[in-house]
């Protein structure tokens, strides 16, 4: 049975916007936009951070997307984009597009099949000999992608190594935009084209990104703003003051922290602020390859000493959430839920209890107040990072551990944990999609370039493998949960909180809709406007 | 005079060469590559994609080879390939240049036209009130922490005036470029103007308790004339040094300035640059600087010719 999910989806967008109200949108403006730091490239496929999806993501089209009008991504509200039906095989191996007619590259060239091939060859890294791509860091997504094959200019088909329900969803992540066949590398890293609905017309280190309108848009009507322009500004009081001195339109995603709030909200009462999870997991890296945490044991009694309340009532005035792997209920669709959550190490709501157990499996490794476990935890040396590692420390104190702060530079960090020249550290996990697949292969499959702890459980790569392949939603929400248990239990990467932070914007932009299950996926710009 | 000139300018050459090795040699012991830092960035720790960047990039060939092409690529004017933004050096680094240096040129203009005329005032009123108010001052300009003055300015933009000089390249004009940088300049050059302050004091000090000061008083000069054309000019050597060091360390050395009021000049650009080891830019970039430094402080040595005929240059 093929199944026309396409057809079904664009018919129930149009039903949805006959239903709307008509808004009298306006055309025309320059959106004014902070970022917070340099943005290492412009391509999108070969970077992992907000700071180039949040500029570049309105240059390019995707295959499909998560519908910008739902305030949830879901594999249940994925629209066309560059798209127009796609279709699965009765096996569920082979996923067919039947492409848009008539896009064209901002330089004027046809887009085509060739180009949707192109790119996923590169991406996954099917063809060796690509030269589109320098690296790509989310190869491990399309492990399962066997074969890119083209029928005709308009008609593209995925072969899968076998059915996997998460396959779209990622194909609708801002990590996935189309890429020319024509550009070289050099060009997508610099000044990229695409078919979005922005052109970009300068990046310029250190200063600004400028982008216009792309007048042959292929969604007509679409963008309304003419050109956005993103500044720079590394400070973020700076970043702060020039939203509260009208400056800028709109903070940086998630910029505006909870004490900073109040700022905000006190020199600027008129602007909108939302708080939503980032789905950016705060984190534990342990070295379990080396003494002394190789011993089991060693890495029980240190998230017996976790107090998660405390560390979200310091680090965000009590609002970010408690939960494993995946982003927790109501936000997130695949996490746990509250009372299972509460039965994992680390999780428990009777702190007290578990630091006793905790200072008794130390004492029982001869381990005491008066001599206790040494160790160091290795952090980037950035706030964000710091903080977290700090308050660790203060709790690690209560069963018999005495930590010392190790402040790296983050030019280097991943590269010191990749060579397991650390203890104990405090890492913060970034997941694009609120997807099983997206999370488990990325950080806990051990054939993952990402997993950079290198965690390794034959079980666990089993049943993510599992979970990955089952059709029924219900039964592959519980393998997920077993997963968050196993890894919970294994002591792998424990979270301490997944982050809540707000964005704000002037009641003048119109058209926001801010996603609560990730900040990687909604930065298209076509339905921002400027009442002015 | 003019062997003094061909030793000096010897010495610049080979202090010169001596800063290209001890450049190229540092920024290599740092641990970490471009392609270290380009793909552990991004989380993924695939050293295939490491070995396939530091290919490209010529990385893995001999050092001496490599020092080689920067300074046989410098005598002919080409500056490498920016690692990161992958353009030539040359295009990324020459347009912050002049940012940066209108920058320090109005720091230091403020900071002269403050500090001088007020470190004579507080000389010639040593141990008034108005003296121990500019002490203060002067002091204060030492002791704050630019990053803090920097942000105070910045809130205080937003209070009275509602908005902040955001570095805008577009903006055109005298008018509108001082517009941009008065602030940043202003909260530079107290720093500066404060040094400037406490070293002519003490100098004047010492001058005008010199015998021919108080000749030159024994004859009648005025007050004025004593102050400004017997005592200032001789009291300026040192400070003429100083205003020498500072200009030159104010076109690298604004990483906060430029940071807090986000000007996108020399500073922020080289610690940003030293951050993903891209080492055409920081060569360059560094060279540059210490170019700079040592021409000042060979200008520096000239002015002093012009302001004491007593200083000859000998052989």
């Amino acid at each position: 049975m093929r199944l026309r999910l396409g057809l079904l989806a664009a018919s129930m967008v149009g039903v949805v916007a006959a239903a709307a109200p008509s808004f009298a949108q306006k055309q025309g403006g320059t959106l004014r936009m902070p970022h917070r730091e340099n943005p290492p490239s412009a391509s999108i496929l070969e970077e992992s951070t907000i700071s180039v999806v949040q500029p570049f993501m309105s240059v390019f089209n995707n295959l499909v997307v998560f519908d910008p009008n739902e305030k949830a991504n879901s594999p249940d509200h994925i629209v066309p984009d560059l798209a127009e039906t796609w279709s699965w095989s009765d096996d569920k191996t082979k996923l067919t597009f039947k492409l848009r007619q008539g896009v064209k590259w901002h330089d004027g060239q046809p887009f085509t099949a060739k180009d949707v091939k192109c790119t996923f060859d590169a991406v996954a890294g099917l063809d060796e000999k690509s030269e589109l791509l320098r690296k790509s860091p989310r190869k491990i997504w399309y492990i399962n992608l066997k074969e890119v094959s083209t029928n005709g200019d308009y008609e593209v088909t995925f072969t899968l190594g076998r059915p996997q329900a998460s396959f779209l969803s990622m194909l609708a992540s801002g990590y996935s935009p189309i890429y020319s066949c024509h550009v070289a590398g050099r060009q997508m890293r610099t000044k990229p084209i695409g078919t979005g609905p922005f052109k970009v017309t300068e990046f310029k280190r250190n200063e600004a990104i400028k982008l216009v309108r792309n007048p042959d848009y292929w969604k007509k009507g679409h963008p309304y703003l003419d050109a956005i322009e993103w500044k720079i500004v590394p400070n973020r009081a700076t970043r702060m003051l020039g939203f509260q001195s009208n400056e800028f339109d709109m903070t940086f995603d998630s910029d505006v922290t909870f004490p900073l709030l109040k700022d905000v909200k006190a020199q600027s009462p008129d602007a909108v602020c939302e708080a939503r999870p980032t789905n950016v997991n705060s984190n534990i890296l342990i070295n379990r390859d080396s003494p002394p945490f190789n011993n089991p044991e060693l890495r029980r009694a240190l998230v017996d000493a976790i107090d998660i309340h405390a560390f979200s009532e310091i680090l965000s005035q009590g609002h970010d959430l408690d939960g494993a792997a995946m982003l927790p209920p109501p936000y997130g669709k695949w996490g746990m839920p509250k009372e299972m959550l509460a039965s994992l190490p680390g999780h428990s709501t009777d702190i007290e209890k578990s630091r006793a157990e905790g200072r008794k499996i130390m004492e029982k490794l001869g381990y005491s107040a008066d001599k206790p476990l040494k160790i160091k935890v290795a952090t980037r040396n950035i706030a964000i990072y710091r903080d977290p590692a700090v308050i660790l420390i203060d709790q690690l104190k209560k069963v018999h551990i005495d930590a010392e702060l190790d402040p790296i530079d983050s030019s280097v960090w991943y590269n010191k944990i990749a060579k397991k020249d650390y203890q104990i550290g405090m890492n913060l996990t970034g997941v694009s999609v609120d997807d099983p697949d997206v999370n488990f292969y990325e950080n806990f499959y051990s054939k993952s370039e990402r997993n950079y702890t290198g965690y390794n459980n034959p079980d666990v790569d089993k049943l993510i493998d599992q979970q990955s392949a089952e059709p029924d939603l219900e039964k592959r929400r519980k393998l997920v949960w077993e997963i968050e248990k196993k890894l919970a239990e294994d002591v792998a990467r424990p979270v301490i909180g997944h982050n809540v932070a707000n964005t704000c914007w002037s009641p003048k932009l119109k058209g926001v809709k801010l996603q609560v299950n990730s900040i990687y996926n909604s930065w298209r710009f076509e339905d921002y406007w400027l009442d002015k | 005079m003019g062997a003094y000139l061909v030793r000096r300018l010897s010495l610049m050459a080979v202090t010169l060469v001596g800063m290209s090795i001890l450049i190229f040699v540092l920024l290599r012991l740092v641990p970490g590559n471009v392609a270290d830092i380009l793909v552990d960035a991004t989380g993924n720790d695939d050293p295939k994609e490491k070995a396939r960047i530091v290919h490209e990039l010529g990385l893995d060939r001999p050092i001496a080879e490599q020092y080689w092409q920067w300074i046989d690529g410098l005598a002919h004017g080409d500056l490498g390939y920016a690692y990161v933004s992958e353009r030539p050096a040359i295009e990324e680094i020459a347009p912050r240049i002049p940012i940066s240096a209108k920058l320090a040129g109005l720091a230091i203009f403020f900071a002269v036209l403050f500090g001088v005329p007020l470190g004579v005032i507080s000389a010639v009123r040593q141990n008034t009130k108005l003296d121990y108010i500019l002490r203060v001052v002067s002091l204060s300009g030492l002791s704050f922490p630019s990053f803090w003055l920097g942000l105070l300015v910045l809130m205080a933009a937003v209070q009275w005036f509602g908005k902040i000089p955001i570095y805008d390249s577009d903006a055109h004009g005298f008018v509108a470029q001082v517009k941009m940088l008065i602030l940043p300049a202003i909260t530079v050059g107290f720093r500066s103007s404060a040094l400037i302050m406490r070293l002519t004091r003490s100098s004047m000090l010492e001058v005008l308790r010199q015998d021919y000061v108080r000749t030159a008083r024994s004859k009648g000069a005025s007050n004025a004339s004593v102050n400004y054309d017997h005592a200032l000019r001789n009291a300026l050597l040192p400070v003429v040094t100083v205003i020498g060091i500072e200009a030159a360390f104010l076109v690298g050395g604004l990483i906060v300035t430029e940071t807090v009021f986000n000007i996108p000049g020399v500073a922020r650009f080289l610690v940003e640059a030293i951050r993903w080891r891209d080492y055409p830019i920081v060569q360059n970039l560094t060279m540059l600087i210490a170019i700079i430094v040592v021409t000042m402080n060979f200008l520096v040595d000239m002015a002093y010719v012009a302001l004491d005929p007593r200083i000859k240059f000998a052989g």
